[in-house]
């Protein structure tokens, strides 16, 4: 009995489906031409063709994003490949899991400068977690199953694999590895007990705790962990932007968002905490202020799962490697069994002292002829919020004004660009966030700049039937850094005045919804009918050009120095 | 700038590798003095020997990223003080009549051999510590001195502590 002989891209989607692929997004070209051929032949993999490689990988992170499964995105050589390198990069810093397929020339034909070569793995080498060349048909399930294997475990991260033509055009049987060793490769999720016991004592004798949640608590699925230990050991919470939704906003201990635009209450509270519990954070420069000042009268527990985040940018006192989920219920372990006094009138004090802190608020902005930025976004959380939407942003004011203005209460419902800070992230995200939970309320936060990036995206969108409702705040500037050239270089808006389209007239032309608001009372009658358009929306929010994003704690500035406005700077 | 430090990674023989752990150091400004790469008595895996600069904190971040990188199996810090260190050196020099026994004497004096003789050149050959490599070079500097080569360090922890790579 001979065995079935398959094509080398017959193995590739033979072996997607073995991970449980259902969806891909991608763009064809010469050297993925085969793949596509197999493409056409089954019916267990949907692929849906974007306008734009960036836009495949940013979809694909999208639809990891909302479904907490590996998004995987399928381009072809040279251009196609050199596209992709931002989302990767992307996703790299975020820590979320894509599997990217790159065609490439066929192998003798590597490194002679062929027609649509590059060389993505040597270009992505620093900016993805592993990536692949496979030389050998008999190659390609293993490396499938690693790249899986690699992109979803640990530290999530991109992984990519570069498939030479004559590699998809070769035979071979069909066999699918049971399971896979990689010897240098082994994270960590326990979390050493005895790091955790002196961390629960530490937390015990704590008069002012603090704890800072971070995307590790999302990854990890450690939100209802959190919430138990943070009850437990009544202390306050305030989360990164990629840990946003880990603690419930509504709650009276919820601290909301710290850092650069957080809360004025949760940075004072970290400020002036005497221990700091931080959990899967990376404690990157938006949250830390000055570096030096940063938890310099405290002492840090951080629970990290990379090795590479602890003691990197903060000395801590007492690090543990491990998923933020197992070591949390370490602690709630001890504090059900022990149940040990906590202090209890000192953690009133403490929360009567930052109820104090509440009180200080962003002073609203001044009341002009057009609408407010801020006014609309407000607006769009409370038409929206009973319909739990998934929220994505692009990058910018409006992206803090909406990690400010709306309140999450659960996980994934916020899709960002943190580390990165990518604009055109958000409209592809919305995307695939889309086609990861048809049934959902997906929006796109985007600003009229970042819109522009991949406004091409919306034939995608009316294509699929994605009903994206983009809601564009558009000033006509690149805000933020026209924010930046307003208060520290004398006003010289320099390149940040943009034009745009008529925003409605294209997304017509593309079969899709435009809706124009001028006026406070246009805005909700637009979102409704957004709401139950059946295809995908542009609403041009015409705003006020020149509003501020406040709290603002200056770049290199400790988090103690928080300004509320243009005017008052706060001590 | 601080100690040099030796690191001895063990990792995987497989394409690219190389490149991976030297991006490591260069991407982020770290310098490498001097490496070496090799397979190790199962082909599998290899060593890789760098020397490199940096402070504590630095050393530490260095260890960690590299640990991070998958085909990267062990990562060891051999302290100057703990390690067996060795490193070749080639020297091919112009030699005068009168200078051949002066020549003869210094390939004595520092354990070096000559391995290749012609009417105009003697070539030595020198293996030893980082010390004595430096000592020949200052000791053939006032001779013409045509070509001079030096293969990287490499080096092991003294004493009974190993790199297992058995049970891998």
């Amino acid at each position: 009995m001979t065995k079935e002989l398959y094509s080398g891209a017959e193995i590739i989607l033979k072996s997607l489906v073995k991970e449980g692929v259902t969806e891909i997004f991608g763009y064809p070209g010469g050297q993925v031409i085969k793949i596509y051929d197999a493409l056409y032949n089954q019916n267990e993999i949907k692929h849906y063709l974007v306008r734009h490689e960036q836009a495949a990988i940013h979809a694909a992170e999208g639809y990891s994003r909302a479904t907490g499964k590996c998004g995987v995105a399928l381009v072809t050589s040279g251009p196609g490949a050199c596209n992709t390198i931002t989302g990767i990069a992307n996703a790299y810093y975020d820590g979320y899991p894509i599997v990217v397929l790159t065609g490439q020339v066929g192998l003798s034909q590597i490194g002679n400068d062929a027609f649509q070569e590059a060389d993505i793995v040597g270009i992505t080498r620093s900016c993805c977690k592993h990536n692949y060349l496979v030389k050998d048909i008999k190659d390609i399930p293993r490396v499938i199953k690693e790249a899986f294997h690699i992109a979803t475990t640990g530290k999530p991260g991109p992984v990519v694999i570069d498939l030479p033509k004559d590699v998809q055009t070769a035979k071979s049987t069909f066999e699918y590895p049971e399971s896979i060793k990689l010897v240098g490769y082994n994270p960590n999720y326990k979390g050493h007990p005895l790091q955790i016991a002196k961390a629960v004592k530490m937390l015990t004798e704590a008069h002012r705790p603090v704890i800072i949640s971070g995307g590790g608590v999302l990854m990890s699925g450690a939100h209802e962990e959190l919430q138990k230990l943070a009850q437990l050991i009544q202390a306050p919470v305030t989360h990164t932007l990629m840990g946003t939704g880990t603690y419930p906003d509504s709650l009276e201990s919820s601290l909301g968002m710290l850092g650069m635009h957080g809360n004025y209450w949760a940075n004072y509270a970290v400020v002036h905490a005497d221990v700091i519990l931080a959990l899967g954070t990376r404690f990157n420069d938006r949250i830390t202020g000055c570096l030096k000042r940063f938890a310099r009268d405290s002492h840090v527990i951080h629970v990290d799962i990379d090795p590479c985040s602890i003691s990197k940018n903060v000395k801590v006192d007492i690090p543990i490697v491990g998923d933020c989920k197992n070591v949390l219920l370490g602690m709630i372990e001890y504090f059900e069994k022990k149940q040990p006094n906590i202090y209890k009138d000192d953690k009133d004090k403490w929360f009567s002292q930052i109820d104090e802190w509440k009180q200080k608020r962003a002073i609203p902005p001044f009341t002009g002829d057009k609408l407010s930025a801020i006014t609309v976004i407000q607006k769009l959380y409370e038409l929206t919020k009973k319909y739990s939407p998934i929220v994505c942003t692009e990058v910018g004011q409006h992206q803090m004004w909406a990690a400010q203005l709306f309140q999450f209460n659960e996980p994934r419902k916020l899709i960002t660009s943190g580390g990165l800070g990518t604009m055109g992230f958000g409209f592809p995200a919305a995307m695939g966030a889309c086609a990861g939970k048809p049934e959902q309320l997906v929006l796109n936060i985007a600003g009229d700049g970042s819109i522009q990036m991949n406004i091409q995206e919306l034939a995608t969108c009316v294509d699929y039937g994605f009903k994206v409702i983009n809601c564009i705040i558009n000033n006509g500037y690149l805000g933020m850094v026209r924010q930046w050239q307003e208060k520290l270089f004398n006003k010289h808006y320099s390149e940040t005045k943009i034009s745009a389209p008529d925003f409605v007239k294209v997304a017509e032309a593309y079969g899709a919804i435009g809706i124009r608001v001028q006026h406070e009372d246009e805005i909700e009658p637009a979102i409704i009918k957004a709401i139950e358009a059946k295809s995908p929306v542009f609403i041009d929010f015409v705003v006020e050009n020149f509003e501020m994003v406040y709290p603002w704690v200056l770049a290199g500035e400790p988090l103690t120095k928080v300004l509320l406005s243009n005017d008052c700077a706060v001590k | 700038m601080g100690v040099f430090h030796t690191i001895s990674i063990l990792v995987t023989n497989e394409s690219g590798v190389l490149s991976r752990v030297v991006d490591l150091f260069s991407g982020r400004g770290y310098n490498i003095e001097s490496l070496t790469v090799a397979p190790t008595i199962d082909r599998l895996y290899s060593r890789i020997t760098i020397v490199t600069d940096g402070d504590s904190a630095a050393i530490e971040q260095i260890n960690k990223q590299l640990n991070r990188l998958i085909p990267v199996i062990k990562v060891a810090d051999l302290n100057l003080n703990e390690a067996l260190e060795c490193e070749v050196a080639l020297v091919k020099l112009n030699c005068k009549d009168e200078e051949k026994s002066d020549i003869l004497r210094i390939v004595d004096a520092t354990n070096s051999k000559i391995i290749d003789v012609t009417d105009k050149a003697y070539t030595i050959q020198t293996v030893g510590s980082e010390k004595q490599i430096q000592a020949l070079a200052e000791l053939i500097k006032p001779y013409g001195v045509k070509e001079f080569v030096r293969s990287g360090k490499i080096a092991m922890s003294k004493g009974n502590q190993f790199v297992n790579i058995k049970n891998l």
